[in-house]
């Protein structure tokens, strides 16, 4: 509105109103800003987590007396195994689920469909963490029971069964709950984008829907899925209350899924050790966050990196 | 096929060595009358509740191992594989109703024991045994949901903005990356990083509603430019470029001409984003700690929120336990109805708000 050069038409260069300027610039500044809060999430986390590595580890309680390190271990791998389990569970599902969807669904009914899976997504952790404990965990101690007696002798299913069922396994599949509609979504998306000149090619060919869908749908899915997949794990590793509310840990490293003694992860432990963390408790805390934080943001990017790479090549089709 | 011997016999060379219409559905009911039948007997050698959940697998594995094997014989291997797929992926469809429906009848039927008056008006000041309410955790809620999203609805709007007006070559590219990557941020290091800035400006042991706010909206900002980033792209070009040719500076084309025209969409994606954060639990408990007593004030002492009393009530059950239970799964009720509500009112808007265009 203020115009500063409203006297003459000039050559070569636009005119710049002072509005244009203020909101341009405030809208950069706003863009930079996620830049800045999300490497502030990590320097905060870093500066945050020193005192844990240069105390004494005597003096941090929570470690009593062991390294950090031997801390750490179990609570990575009890992070790792119990996504791996319910990312095992959750794809070969969400998959079904989006075929189902996308190519067997009559089209009327599959947004429908769509939206009761999305309801799952709606659903806030400490519902299905409540659930998870108060409801699946005695349902499947029965299994879990019949399974140790019968087929102990696989390691996974090592015996003693727990008694409660607050096992790493009953997480993993509160967890592979959670993160299904992620995948499910995305997959879907990928699915309905297949060229449907070859998938009528396949049909014509005398392909059944199965082998249209393997030999046309799958192949063009894949880092679709892939990638759909990364971000469910993304989401599994960081979720705190389902599994805080569900595991019952004990620390160790076993991948035996049906017994008492299970790992924690990263993310359960820091919510039930800090509201009573205190001194440096909290900074060894932050710093197991800290290594939470990255191995996400790895598994993040990697995930983006293959969207975006496929965005290139489908751009074609 | 064969020689025909008889002249009589023509078999319709359409439904020849085909399974009828009706036999899947045929096959089902079979196979869910034989697995009842089976769940019977078992409830009657060991006594027990009739076991729905298992009646239902018990169905779906019968009708597989019936409609592959049947169709093996009449149609050969290639269409036998291809009803097993169609079985398994409606399955799998089965498979994810399960815990949902699980969820939703059992959060319903314990939720409604204290979904009474005194759960809607009372704190859990000095409450010890049964009775007691949410109040303070409502109120811990709504001040800290809205004072984030009053946050990140400036910042994700006008990042999104920019990433559609403005942004052009490595910055805008950087910025798209990573927010995406800050979608997958774990909420629990959203609570540290809050904490950690709290906790060094105030020193260690900090708990305040501001804090908590921070971390909703360190989850929120990303939720919010993804969804403003889509609905503004959504605004066609031809409306930008009339305006442009009528001599309209930018920023009033966006304020005036793109913003308008997205409002529903924007307004829907921002519910969204609430009804995503209030449902968070880790980063509260972490950043804005628990409390048993009203606060008003974002800036002084804990604040307690509905998901953290939801989380409390379970985990630190005192003298009567199923008192602490009833509260946990009301409390989970109520959080469900508030979500679904969100949503609701998200599809509303997305409907009735959205412009009116001629075709």
């Amino acid at each position: 509105m203020t115009t500063s050069a409203t006297s003459g038409p000039r050559r070569g260069r636009t005119v710049q109103r002072l509005g244009d300027r203020i909101f341009s610039n405030s809208a950069l500044t706003a863009g930079t800003l996620i830049l800045a809060i999300l490497a502030a999430v990590a320097g905060f986390l870093m500066l945050e987590s020193i005192p844990a590595f240069t105390t004494d580890p005597e003096d941090i309680n929570i470690l009593s007396g062991q390294p950090f390190w031997s801390y750490v271990a179990p609570l990575v791998f009890g992070t790792l195994w119990a996504s791996a389990l319910a990312l095992l569970m959750a794809v070969p599902v969400s998959i079904g689920i989006a075929l189902f969807i996308s190519h067997y669904a009559p089209r009327r009914l599959a947004q429908a469909l769509g939206y009761i899976v999305d309801l799952l997504a709606a659903v806030p952790s400490v519902v299905f963490g409540l659930w998870g404990g108060n409801v699946l965990a005695p349902a499947v101690q029965p299994a879990y029971t019949w399974l140790t007696e019968n087929l102990g002798w696989i390691p996974f299913f090592a015996p003693p069964a727990s008694g409660t069922g607050r096992t790493i396994l009953t997480a993993a599949i509160v967890l592979a709950v959670m993160v299904l509609p992620i995948i499910t979504a995305l997959s879907r998306e990928v699915f309905l984008q297949t060229p449907v000149l070859h998938e009528e090619a396949a049909l014509a060919l005398g392909a059944t829907r199965w082998e249209m869908i393997r030999t046309a749908v799958l192949p063009f899915g894949r880092p679709g899925v892939v990638s759909a997949s990364m971000l469910g794990l993304g989401r599994a590793l960081g979720e705190t209350m389902a599994v805080a509310m569900v595991l019952s840990a004990s620390g160790g490293i076993t991948f035996a899924v049906l017994t008492p003694s299970n790992p924690g992860t990263i993310a359960a432990n820091i919510a039930l050790r800090f509201p009573e963390a205190f001194g440096e408790n909290i900074n060894l805390l932050i710093a197991t966050g800290l290594i939470l934080f990255a191995i996400t943001l790895v598994v993040n990017m990697v995930a983006r990196w293959i969207i975006g790479r496929r965005k290139e090549f489908s751009g074609a089709n | 096929m064969s020689t025909s011997r008889t002249e009589t016999e023509f078999p319709n060379p359409y439904s020849a060595g085909l399974l009828g219409k009706r036999t899947p559905l045929a096959v089902l009911v079979g196979a869910f009358a034989v697995s009842v039948g089976v769940n019977w007997l078992f409830q009657l050698a060991e006594g027990g509740d009739f076991n729905i959940v298992g009646t239902i697998l018990l169905t779906a594995i019968v009708y597989m191992v019936v409609i592959y094997f049947y169709s093996l014989l009449v149609e050969g291997a290639r269409k036998a594989k291809d009803r097993l797929v169609t079985a398994l992926v409606g399955g799998a469809f089965m498979l994810a109703l399960l815990p949902l429906v699980s969820l939703i009848i059992t959060v319903v039927t314990n939720g409604l024991a204290r979904f009474d008056l005194e759960f809607f008006t009372y704190s859990m000041r000095n409450i010890v045994g049964e009775g007691g309410g949410i109040v303070h955790a409502m109120v811990g809620t709504l001040l800290m949901t809205l004072t984030a999203t009053a946050i990140s609805v400036p910042i994700g709007l006008m990042s999104a903005i920019y990433l559609v007006e403005y942004g052009r070559g490595p910055l805008a590219r950087a910025i798209t990356f990573f927010v995406d990557v800050m979608t997958g941020i774990p909420s629990i290091v959203a609570g540290l990083f809050a904490y950690s800035v709290f906790a060094l400006i105030f020193g260690p042991g900090i708990k305040l509603g501001i804090a908590g706010a921070i971390a909703l909206s360190v989850l929120m900002i990303p939720i919010v430019v993804r969804s403003c980033e889509d609905m503004l792209k959504l605004v066609p070009n031809e409306l930008r470029e009339a305006a442009y040719a009528l001599g309209v500076p930018k920023w009033l084309t966006v304020l005036k001409v793109v913003l308008p025209t997205s409002i529903a969409g924007i307004m829907t994606g921002v519910t969204l984003a609430i009804a995503r954060v209030i449902g968070e639990t880790a980063p509260l408990l972490v950043a804005a700690g628990f409390t048993n007593n009203l606060n008003y004030n974002l800036v002084e002492g804990r604040m307690q929120s509905l998901p953290v009393l939801v989380y409390n009530q379970y985990v630190s059950q005192g003298s009567v336990p199923q008192a602490y239970l009833d509260r946990a799964w009301a409390g989970a009720l109520t959080l469900i109805l508030i979500v679904m509500a969100l949503n609701l009112v998200a599809r509303i808007i997305a409907r009735y708000f959205s412009p009116k265009t001629g075709r």
